[in-house]
């Protein structure tokens, strides 16, 4: 058996507070804590996912929640991985409670960010290539993201009004969520008016940066059913793998995909490969899913995702979209949390969100936003510098 | 013209030619190529000890994608006074099999780019000082 159970989920909403990012997880693990019936002093281990932009306790978030929430000598680990930091933070904890090392763990993530653009870090480096992408070029994240957007309009015959479709599905999905920072409705026509970023991408289209927070209370099956918890949800597989060489598809922060001559390419891109990595060892695969989070970026990104996790073959993600497939009702809801257009970006947050958002439709407690009767569903994401995030979530 | 310097805005990672040539590495063994240069390590894991030497990458390739940035993106890219919106392409490297971004070349307008395009490496100016402009790769549309 190698499921763990999530017994508290909690977050602090998203938005621009632009308070100590201490703060927002606090109130994420007080309310996980809650959810779980869990006092704090009982926690054994604290796995916090560290946020690069707010001086050195981000760096040492696992300490820095575990002091803010009070000392009471709780084993400790801190993960960073860019935008998975949140995955790699939750199977730091699983694995040790699969191990054997520990029964219930908090895992918990918060970040304050600046305003605009994700910034590398201040300071000339030139050996970084997180410097040099800015100095030389200025790839702006949603630099890669317009590129990989125009290529889907040439590989597959995307439009731009796809793409705005994906923001429309997401907004609305977004309307009745308490933690969204963006609530209300927007029209294709609302999107193809607004600002040109990275075209063909519009300010609409691309993900915000947010303030927020997220934890969750997760412990072996023993412990939940000891603590009177017997019919959980469980975490049936993680996935935090890296690239196989050669990586063909140019990433974040990189200046060159690595080189293919001479290798044979690696059964499944990157992308593809993180998902499936989490299918393999859950024996669950796409067609068992109720619904998913996927990392929309851009609404381009969101389709990209479709393909990636196998709801569909390459190169008809828009027929799904456009069938409703994917929307709150459809075959397989996806980002019915309102996903990162209704949200924002808070790096090291928001794979734990994504976790949150799945468990909430599992136990049936997601409100308007429910997804009937969801018993599977799964989170992706991807971390710049080569870091895949993906859980498989069953009741 | 100025008669400042002209100098790379990055050392070591191109030639200051007329035509100028990305400076990449090679594995010896498995013939991978690494851009940037980096010859202290094959990241080919199927060689990880083989040496590596430097090498040049095709001066011609065939654009992949581009996007244009109507944003001004944060330090430490260097922004004219006025924000000039500047496009970025990716270009497909036939005979290294490799992807390689690079800024379009400030002659060029975006409206000429297509998927497949065939551009060229070209210098161009990314920013000056007080003694020196600085230069780096670009990639021109081959007309």
């Amino acid at each position: 058996m190698s499921d763990v159970a999530v017994l508290g989920v909690g977050m602090h909403p998203w938005g621009k507070w632009g308070r100590n990012f201490v703060e927002y997880g606090v109130v994420a693990a007080h309310a996980a804590l809650a959810d779980a019936n869990v006092d704090w002093r009982d926690v054994q281990l604290v796995c916090g996912a560290d946020t690069m932009r707010n001086g050195y306790p981000g760096y040492v978030a696992g300490a820095t929640f575990a002091q803010a929430l009070g000392w009471q000598g709780a084993a400790v680990s801190s993960s960073y991985a860019a935008c998975a930091s949140g995955a790699t933070a939750l199977n730091a904890a699983r694995a040790q409670i699969l191990g054997g090392l520990c029964d219930v763990a908090l895992v918990v993530g918060a970040d304050t960010t600046p305003k605009g653009f994700l910034a590398p870090n201040a300071g000339d480096r030139p050996d970084d290539p997180d410097w040099l992408r800015f100095r030389l070029l200025g790839a702006s994240n949603p630099t890669y993201w317009g590129m990989y957007a125009r290529r889907r309009m040439e590989m597959f015959g995307a439009t731009p009004e796809d793409f705005a479709r994906v923001k429309v599905k997401n907004a609305r999905h977004g309307v009745s969520n308490p933690n969204a920072r963006y609530r209300k409705e927007v029209t294709e026509a609302e999107v193809a008016a607004s600002p040109m970023v990275s075209d063909p991408l519009r300010l609409l289209e691309v993900c915000a940066t947010s303030d927020g927070g997220a934890a969750l209370i997760i412990s072996s099956l023993e412990y939940a059913k000891a603590h009177g918890v017997t019919d959980p949800v469980r975490i049936a597989a993680i996935s935090t793998v890296t690239p196989s060489y050669p990586n063909t598809l140019i990433d974040m922060p990189n200046f060159s995909t690595d080189s293919s001559f001479g290798v044979a390419a690696p059964e499944r891109g990157f992308r593809d490969s993180i998902a499936h990595a989490a299918y393999e060892k859950s024996g669950i695969g796409p067609e068992d899913l109720d619904l998913a989070e996927v990392y929309d970026l851009s609404t381009a990104l969101e389709l990209d995702w479709y393909e990636n996790i196998g709801l569909c073959k390459e190169g008809e993600a828009e027929q799904l979209l456009n069938a409703g497939d994917t929307t709150i009702g459809g075959r397989i809801p996806v980002n019915p949390s309102g996903g990162l257009g209704s949200f924002g970006e808070a790096v090291p947050a928001q794979a734990i969100a994504q976790v949150c958002e799945i468990a909430w439709h599992l136990r049936g407690e997601a409100g308007e936003r429910q997804v009937e009767g969801a018993k599977v569903g799964l989170t992706v994401n991807q971390g710049l510098f080569g870091h895949g995030s993906c859980v498989i979530l069953k009741k | 013209m100025s008669n400042k310097a002209r100098v790379p805005a990055v050392d070591g990672w191109f030639t200051m030619e007329d035509e100028p040539k990305l400076l990449a590495s090679r594995g010896v063994e498995t013939g991978s190529y690494f851009f940037p240069k980096n010859l202290a390590f094959s990241r080919n894991p199927a060689a990880p000890s083989e040496a590596l030497e430097e090498c040049m990458l095709s001066r011609r390739g065939r654009v992949w994608s581009w996007t244009t940035n109507h944003y001004k993106p944060p330090a430490p890219y260097i922004s004219p006074d006025e924000f000039v919106p500047y496009t970025v392409v990716a270009v497909e490297l036939v005979d290294e099999q490799m992807v390689v971004l690079g800024p379009l070349a400030t002659s060029c307008d975006p409206s000429e780019l297509s998927i497949g395009a065939e551009v060229e490496l070209v210098l161009g100016s990314l920013y000056e000082d007080a003694d020196n402009e600085y230069v780096v790769w670009q990639w021109k549309v081959v007309r």
